[in-house]
């Protein structure tokens, strides 16, 4: 699916590009393209350091077992093939809480440790397991209280009231959200019956 | 809000660090130790930020997405959505930035507190880049069979769209 939708990215940009007489452009953007990304990540990758160092101290002065613990749960209903009390739920947590304050750049390094953790229980390395697919649901779906970039770019742009979305975005984003867990438990269900 | 916002990094430190000194780790040490896998984490997802940066952008500056819009175009003004909000509800599941570059030209033409505005600005705080976040989290630890993920989120995306677009028609 990625490579269908990556391919289609490419050929149909390409060949739109050619036809328009618009390839000096694709020209820059394809030799650019590898610039961007160092650039994307030498800002992001400190970051995943910093956030990795600090919880390493959480995790090994059990501070995190003990959040993970306290969170099962609620998570535990959500991630049925997450063992109780397994460190990957405390970074799950983690990460949905610093995304709810909206503060998408710390929270990375904590899904990213989530991962790390779930492919440690996952049984088939080079497939998502079904908590994988949930937990990214959860993050694509970008729940959040305070949409900090919005708000700071409608003030920018002389809103009288820049906080006015706040509602709307919470209430889109939780029916987005719901709608996603409630789809991804039905498909997951289904697979496991077909299994 | 923007208060707890702020406060919530500093707190969240100052509690870790604090409770390890209590149950006398070393700190220090195991932080270093810690951001050492941030590092291999950080430089483990160039591969695939570089592949999906090199196709967004292929599609993004080709203007094809234009073009693909302009079919749908009579779609949309029978349901009275204006079309000005399309790039941007297209764009923002697969480019965070492109799609906040969108926002800023629509809020900057129309204006913060426009209709058009409000409801692109809530897009974009209520969705997230969800190809993106697969890329990346799925290739950080070598994921490659992604299953049915993509497009549970997109249809999530499109959920969150769509109650967007109604809620702020109602509220505002």
């Amino acid at each position: 699916m990625v490579n269908f939708i990556w391919a289609f990215f490419i050929i149909a940009g390409i060949i739109y590009g050619v036809i328009t007489n618009n390839y000096e452009v694709l020209n820059t953007e394809i030799l650019e393209s590898s610039k961007t990304t160092l650039e994307m990540v030498l800002k992001m990758f400190p970051l995943v350091a910093l956030w990795t160092g600090i919880m390493n101290i959480a995790k090994e002065s059990k501070l995190l077992d003990k959040f993970s613990k306290a969170v099962a749960p609620i998570l535990g209903k959500l991630f049925p093939e997450i063992p109780k009390g397994h460190e990957s739920l405390g970074y799950i947590a983690s990460n949905i809480v610093i995304n709810m304050f909206g503060l998408g750049n710390a929270a990375t390094p904590f899904g990213l440790k989530a991962m790390k953790s779930l492919q440690e229980i996952n049984k088939d390395k080079t497939t998502a397991s079904r908590s994988m697919i949930t937990f990214l649901v959860l993050n694509t779906t970008g729940f959040t209280l305070i949409p900090t970039t919005v708000i700071s770019l409608r003030m920018m742009h002389g809103s009288a009231n820049p906080t006015d979305i706040v509602i709307t975005s919470l209430i889109a984003t939780t029916l987005s959200t719901v709608a996603g867990l409630i789809i991804d438990r039905i498909v997951a269900k289904k697979r496991a019956c077909k299994k | 809000m923007t208060l707890i916002s702020n406060i919530f990094i500093p707190l969240l430190v100052l509690f870790v660090v604090l409770y390890g000194i209590i149950k006398k780790v070393n700190v220090y040490d195991v932080f270093v130790n810690g951001a050492k896998e941030g590092v291999e984490i950080g430089i483990s997802t160039f591969p695939y930020m570089l592949g999906m940066i090199l196709g967004v952008n292929i599609l993004i500056k080709s203007n094809v997405l234009d073009f693909i819009l302009s079919f749908l175009n009579p779609f949309f003004e029978l349901i009275k959505v204006p079309m000005d909000i399309l790039p941007m509800a297209l764009l923002r599941p697969v480019s965070g930035s492109a799609s906040l570059s969108v926002l800023n030209n629509i809020l900057q033409n129309f204006g913060a507190d426009s209709f058009i505005g409000r409801l692109a600005s809530t897009i974009q705080g209520s969705t997230d880049t969800t190809i993106y976040i697969l890329t990346l989290y799925f290739g950080t630890v070598g994921i490659k069979k992604i299953r049915y993920s993509l497009w549970v989120g997109l249809l999530a995306d499109l959920v969150g769209i769509i109650s967007s677009i109604i809620v702020v028609s109602i509220l505002f």
